[in-house]
């Protein structure tokens, strides 16, 4: 589709103004700020909680819900929403005695997918389907998607405003919390099921493949820099909404998918800001001194005394 | 006088199914003590703190703190749990990590207060903890990080203070720096403290009396009672020496 265009003028007026003349271009900026917003907030407790790979593992799941649905003649995104909630829910049951199974969530993740390239097989309505389910296809989204999208995100976003301090509370340290009254069963519980909402949102813009650079890399950027959770969570927004974006304007001028762009940028974000901050400084510390950070400092006293003498 | 009462056990016990942890447990303990907890491990010592915080159900007798049967989320207990989770990864500042003592607890979201700020200075400050409020908890020691917890804890005026084994992977100056903190905290605050600890010997001098759990027994006594050879060497299971210095001072020594 881009090919009927010149490119880019370098006048961003003119530039902003081709690439909103379109509705496809305006519902996947619209689809894929909510998105980017979304999934920096939900992104930076599934960091905190250490719910990467079982994110990635839902969203692969996702795959055999979506799949499974069109085999039974309902809407991709229903199967998607229906299976990644209830996955989400079995997950934030089994809570604490998740933490650790890797090879569990990987064989799971592993089954799923396998379902889901069954249905494939199954049903030849799914053919065309099968890569925008994986990989998004944000410029195809229509508008009652989009408000599909935005509704979701909104109510996924208050709710983790509703319960944000217990929530940081109860992931940052689940014992103290739950000796303080918090409900931390049920708010792992539900966040579980707000992040399979999320997933089920974020893979209308990047697909169950790529929720990786959606759900976890903005937030994850951010915390290379700054461990205050506010500016952390800001930080994950700008990056995320720059990233798609940006991803957005080089997949309307150039020929390839935006979702390319999009994680390739979220990489590139990670992979800079991990140059910087504190988990930089935390390597440095741990190569530069092998013993605690107490003995290390009370070791610099004695040699500053050392030195005065 | 029953006022000066903070925890009260009587003939309490506690069973996971059928296995009995401990059972009838009789035991006082009055404002601005300062009790260890000592045992194997595996006998329910956190059990006993987690009695306390209103988290596990007793099977019989009772328990009363402050005058009131355990609660979830009382306010007047602190608590710092065994330490297991705080990673180095951890990218959250330590005033942060002090202020959720204070707010976390609460719906929503939104800055705090001045008057919230002021309070969690004031608490890293009491712990000596002000100096890191800015540093990320996952770079801090374990001893920092215990002051961290302590002074979260303390953030709700406490009257009584739950340590599980704050000293636990800890070096010598560390848990000495520690107990001295444990210890003002009790002398300032009027705090009573109970003390989950496998080595006694850097606080002995401080102790007023001993909690121990042996063979399903939960038994309160005075050092003079339970520091000694026999006891702790029958308690643990394995020769254990009790020595004492010309001036009195106890040493406990694993033989």
């Amino acid at each position: 589709m881009s090919g009927d265009f010149a490119g880019p003028t370098w006048n961003l007026l003119r530039d902003a103004q081709e690439i909103f003349a379109y509705g496809f271009m305006q519902n996947a900026f619209l689809a894929g700020t909510v998105v980017a917003i979304m999934g920096a907030v939900i992104g930076y407790f599934v960091v905190l909680r250490r719910l990467a790979f079982a994110t990635e593992a839902l969203s692969h799941g996702g795959f055999a819900g979506a799949t499974g649905a069109v085999v039974v003649g309902q809407d991709p995104f229903l199967g998607l929403l229906v299976f990644v909630c209830c996955a989400g829910v079995l997950m934030g049951i089994l809570g604490d005695r998740l933490r650790g199974r890797d090879v569990a969530i990987g064989a799971t993740l592993a089954f799923s997918l396998a379902l889901g390239s069954l249905f494939l097989t199954v049903s030849t309505k799914l053919a065309g389907e099968a890569v925008n389910i994986l990989f998004g296809n944000i410029l195809a989204i229509s508008a009652s998607d989009v408000r599909f999208v935005v509704g979701f995100a909104c109510a996924t976003l208050l709710l983790i405003g509703a319960m944000y301090r217990p929530l940081l509370f109860a992931s940052v340290d689940p014992e103290i919390a739950e000796a303080r009254g918090l409900p931390v069963r049920a708010l792992g519980i539900a966040f579980m099921v707000l992040l399979g909402v999320a997933v089920a949102t974020a893979v209308q813009v990047v697909g169950v493949l790529l929720i990786f650079a959606m759900l976890i890399l903005p937030a994850a950027s951010a915390q290379n820099f700054t461990s205050r959770p506010s500016s952390a969570i800001g930080f994950a927004m700008l990056i995320a909404v720059g990233c798609v974006w940006l991803g957005l304007v080089l997949g309307f001028y150039l020929p390839y998918p935006p979702s390319f762009f999009i994680t390739t940028l979220a990489f590139v974000a990670f992979v800079v800001t991990r140059q910087f901050g504190p988990s930089r400084l935390a390597r440095g510390r741990r190569i530069l001194a092998s013993t605690p950070a107490d003995e290390h400092r009370s070791a610099s006293r004695t040699r500053g005394a050392a030195l005065s003498r | 006088m029953s006022n000066d009462v903070v925890v009260q056990f009587e003939n309490a016990s506690v069973a996971y199914g059928r296995r009995t942890i401990w059972s009838g447990a009789n035991l006082q303990l009055k404002a601005g003590e300062f009790v260890g907890v000592i045992g194997p491990n595996g006998t329910g010592k956190t059990t006993l703190l987690r009695a306390l915080l209103g988290q596990v159900r007793l099977s019989s007798g009772q328990i009363t703190v402050l005058g009131k049967p355990p609660g979830r989320g009382n306010p007047l207990i602190g608590y710092v749990p065994q330490r297991r989770t705080l990673g180095s990864d951890l990218a959250l500042r330590a005033y942060d990590l002090v202020l959720l003592g204070l707010v976390g607890h609460k719906w929503g979201f939104g800055p705090a207060s001045t008057a919230e700020k002021t309070a969690v200075l004031e608490a890293m400050e009491a712990v000596g903890a002000a100096e890191y409020a800015d540093q990320p908890v996952g770079l801090l020691s374990g001893g920092e990080q215990q002051r961290l917890l302590i002074a979260q804890s303390l953030l709700t005026s406490p009257k009584l203070l739950l340590l599980d084994e704050p000293l636990a992977s800890l070096d010598i100056k560390s848990q000495h720096e520690i107990v001295h903190l444990v210890e003002d905290i009790r002398r300032e605050r009027g705090i009573t403290i109970m003390l989950v600890a496998h080595d006694l010997n850097s606080m002995l001098e401080m102790l007023d009396g001993i909690v121990f759990i042996f063979r399903g027994q939960l038994v309160a006594g005075s050092l003079d009672d339970v520091v000694r050879t026999d006891v702790l060497s029958e308690l643990y299971d394995t020769p254990v020496h009790v020595h004492v210095t010309d001036d009195g001072h106890r040493f406990v020594v694993g033989a």
